[in-house]
């Protein structure tokens, strides 16, 4: 062992770092995924932006029409303003309810009430299930003549129609997203939870602080990095949001997102491609936001580091 | 642990070779679908996904085989992938032949020359009416599309609820509108409506407009060429917003399966529905006790002359290199036998040929067959008699939202106005 640890310093040392092959080998090996993510990921990024300045309907030609796409979409969509809306509404329902709701569970969980393993995995089970199932699921309980939610507040005569209601239909759904937001953000936070050091807490409780002091204190502080992840989760998850509200009405009549005015646009027969892509413009635009900040707050993180 | 660097070396050679492997994984298929060059038979896309039409079509398309010797090879994609598809399918590598609907939705492919025309095909053939003839003729005057069946849209409801309460087929509006009140007082809806999937309600829309206004307002205003704040339409939504209290409530939360449930469970009065919507919702006991009559008169000058009936059938792509092929085989579709050959098996369309027998019929398929050939002119429904882009992203939303709040009706027709010019002037 020794032996060769010293041959590779020695080599490390020399004139020349890599020999020609090293390089082209280094060369393939980051060449090819740069390849795949430019021609994956970049390559249709930069077509959409392109493609937003232009009517195309994936037949025909491909028209300039400068920003006529953005102003249509700005003051002649009706969709745009409530999808903006709801994506946002989305973002702060899963973030000041879900996301805290999970948090007090995996703590309560954590501090080892009765039946903490039942109450886990019964939490958790949702996680499991795709947004899409959960929408059927949510079409079950929901349903005016048929769901299981007015059967049970016995409305007969005058049911609630939850989700066709275009004022109650969003709280519905963000109620059955939360539903399965919550068990992840409390597995995560579990996680975390489990990794703090006992000896902090005693330490505090020496100092005579109480017990939500402790916790805002202490025990959240060191959850840094589980927080992070947390919120990066959450972003995520509120601007992808997408197959519940397309399983339940394609989106439509109150439950608009912009995802779903992307794909409206994009798929289908007589596609306005060049319209749909300035949808997913602002999209990205959105999306961008988040990104840059997440990256900037990481990049500080590690300088101080 | 000496050799430890040279297994490094062999460890990256191999990933090297697993690197060029994976890539010619990835490219092989593509290569081997370039390779397999132009087989014997001729191929057919087909949307008929479902387990009944696709059964039925199998049989036919096997009679075909059986008759002329050659080989059908037959494509089936599943019916609303299909349909999301179809643009990328028509660019791509179509199939030589493939299903699709009549009027606007084939002209506006016709238009971007993406399909054969078959005017010569049309030139033989005699079964057709004049109306059939229309719908499958492009905006150019040359024929694109052969016909095989429709399904006409009227007034459905249960002989048995109107024999037991004394209801008469309404003829007029007024009638019409008379009939729904007394169904409410009799604690019936006299409507029953589903519009969650946001197409079911456009039935409606265009058969008031077409009774209010004629089929050729009805067509040209699909066709953009009218302007949505005519007072002529705003008449039709106002005509539907007087009809509003008597519909069931809540219809953006409903599908039209559980609309034509109500239907069935004597629970509404009647639906505006086509022909295979509310029979698969009934059982089998049941289904000898459905009825239609045709959407009532509005005014007088137009009557009871327009038919909305869909008509699906056949399109042969402009880069199949089989025309003559193909060809052929659209001639067989376009025989009474063939259309025969299917509704044996389905049971809820009727065959669009003259001279297709009707000894399979069922009651309703026989009335049906009548409405339509007494129809003076055939609508296609909205989303296919107008563009695509425009039914789905602007009428469906217009639609549900008229369904929230019928009193805002010049609102409404000012936002779809806006929104149509947009759409149209886009190509």
């Amino acid at each position: 062992m020794p032996l060769k640890t010293a041959r590779r310093a020695g080599r490390r040392t020399g004139p020349r770092k890599f020999s020609n092959r090293d390089l082209a080998v280094i060369g393939v090996l980051l060449g090819i995924p740069i390849l795949i993510d430019l021609a994956l990921i970049w390559g249709p990024t930069l077509a959409s932006i392109g493609l937003s300045f232009t009517s195309w309907d994936g037949i025909g030609d491909i028209k300039w029409v400068g920003t006529d796409n953005y102003q249509a979409l700005f003051s002649d969509y009706p969709p745009f303003w409530p999808a903006v809306r709801n994506n946002v509404l989305w973002l702060a329902f899963l973030g000041l309810v879900a996301t805290p709701f999970g948090l007090l569970l995996a703590v309560l969980i954590d501090r080892g009430v009765r039946f903490s393993r039942v109450y886990q995995s019964t939490i958790y089970m949702p996680v499991v299930l795709s947004l899409a199932i959960v929408g059927f699921m949510a079409q079950l309980v929901f349903s005016r003549d048929q769901g299981a939610l007015n059967a049970v507040l016995g409305n007969e005569d005058n049911p609630v129609d939850w989700l066709g209601d275009p004022d109650l239909n969003i709280w519905m759904v963000l109620i059955a997203a939360a539903w399965r937001h919550t068990g992840y953000v409390m597995i995560l936070y579990l996680a975390g939870l489990k990794s703090v050091d006992a000896s902090l807490k005693e330490a505090a409780a020496i100092d005579g602080a109480g017990e939500v002091q402790t916790f805002f204190r202490i025990v959240l502080p060191t959850l840094r990095p589980v927080n992070v992840i947390v919120l990066v989760i959450t972003v995520i998850e509120a601007l992808r949001a997408f197959d519940i509200v397309y399983a339940i009405n394609h989106g439509r009549n109150g439950l608009e997102l912009l995802s779903v005015l992307v794909t409206d646009n994009i798929i289908g027969e007589a596609s306005r491609i060049g319209f749909g892509s300035a949808v997913a413009v602002v999209l990205l635009t959105v999306s961008l936001g988040f990104i840059v900040t997440y990256l900037v707050q990481e990049l500080r993180g590690e300088k101080k580091g | 642990m000496a050799q430890s660097s040279s297994e490094h070396r062999i460890s990256r050679r191999a990933l090297l070779r697993g690197t060029a492997a994976g890539a010619g994984a990835v490219a092989l298929p593509t290569l081997l679908t370039a390779c397999g060059g132009p087989g014997k038979e001729v191929k057919i896309g087909s949307n008929a996904s479902d387990a009944v039409p696709r059964k039925a079509f199998a049989e036919v398309f096997k009679a075909y085989e059986k008759k002329s010797g050659k080989d059908v090879k037959v494509n089936t994609v599943d019916h609303e992938s299909f349909q999301e598809n179809i643009n990328r399918y028509l660019k791509g590598t179509p199939d030589d032949v493939f299903m699709w609907f009549a009027g606007y939705r084939m002209q506006f492919f016709a238009q971007q020359g993406l399909l054969a025309d078959i005017s010569d095909l049309w030139d033989g053939f005699d079964g057709f009416s004049g109306a059939l003839k229309k719908q499958s003729t492009g905006e150019d005057g040359k024929q694109y599309f052969v016909p095989y069946y429709y399904y006409p849209w009227a007034v459905f409801y249960r002989k048995s609820v109107f024999e037991q309460r004394g209801y008469e087929i309404p003829k007029t509006f007024d009638e019409y509108r008379a009939l729904a009140k007394r169904m409410d007082k009799d604690g019936l809806d006299a409507f029953a409506f589903g519009d969650k999937d946001g197409w079911p309600a456009m039935g409606t829309f265009d058969y008031l407009n077409m009774r209010a206004n004629g089929y050729d307002f009805h067509i040209s205003l699909m066709s953009g060429k009218e302007s949505w704040t005519d007072p002529k339409v705003k008449n039709v939504f106002d005509l539907w917003r007087g009809l509003m209290p008597y519909h069931q409530k809540g219809a953006n939360g409903r599908t039209w399966q559980e609309a034509a449930q109500s239907l069935a469970q004597k629970k509404s009065g009647m639906a505006v529905f086509g022909l295979p919507h509310p029979g698969q919702q009934f059982s089998d006991a049941d289904r000898s006790d459905l009825d239609f009559f045709p959407f009532p008169e509005i005014d007088s000058g137009y009557g009871q002359d327009a038919v909305e009936a869909p008509i699906d059938g056949f399109l042969l792509s402009k880069k199949s290199k089989k025309q003559k092929e193909a060809k052929e085989l659209l001639k067989y579709l376009a025989t009474p036998a063939a259309e025969e050959k299917y509704l044996m098996r389905d049971p809820n369309n009727v065959a669009v040929h003259k001279e297709a027998s009707t000894g399979s019929y069922n009651a309703l398929q026989k009335k049906a067959a009548e409405l339509v050939s007494g129809a003076k002119q055939i609508s296609q429904f909205m989303d296919r008699d107008t563009r695509p882009d425009f039914a789905s992203q602007v009428m469906i939303r217009a639609i549900q939202q008229f369904i929230n709040k019928p009193d805002d009706i010049d609102g409404l027709t000012k936002d779809i106005e806006s929104q149509k010019k947009t759409i149209f002037a886009a190509s």
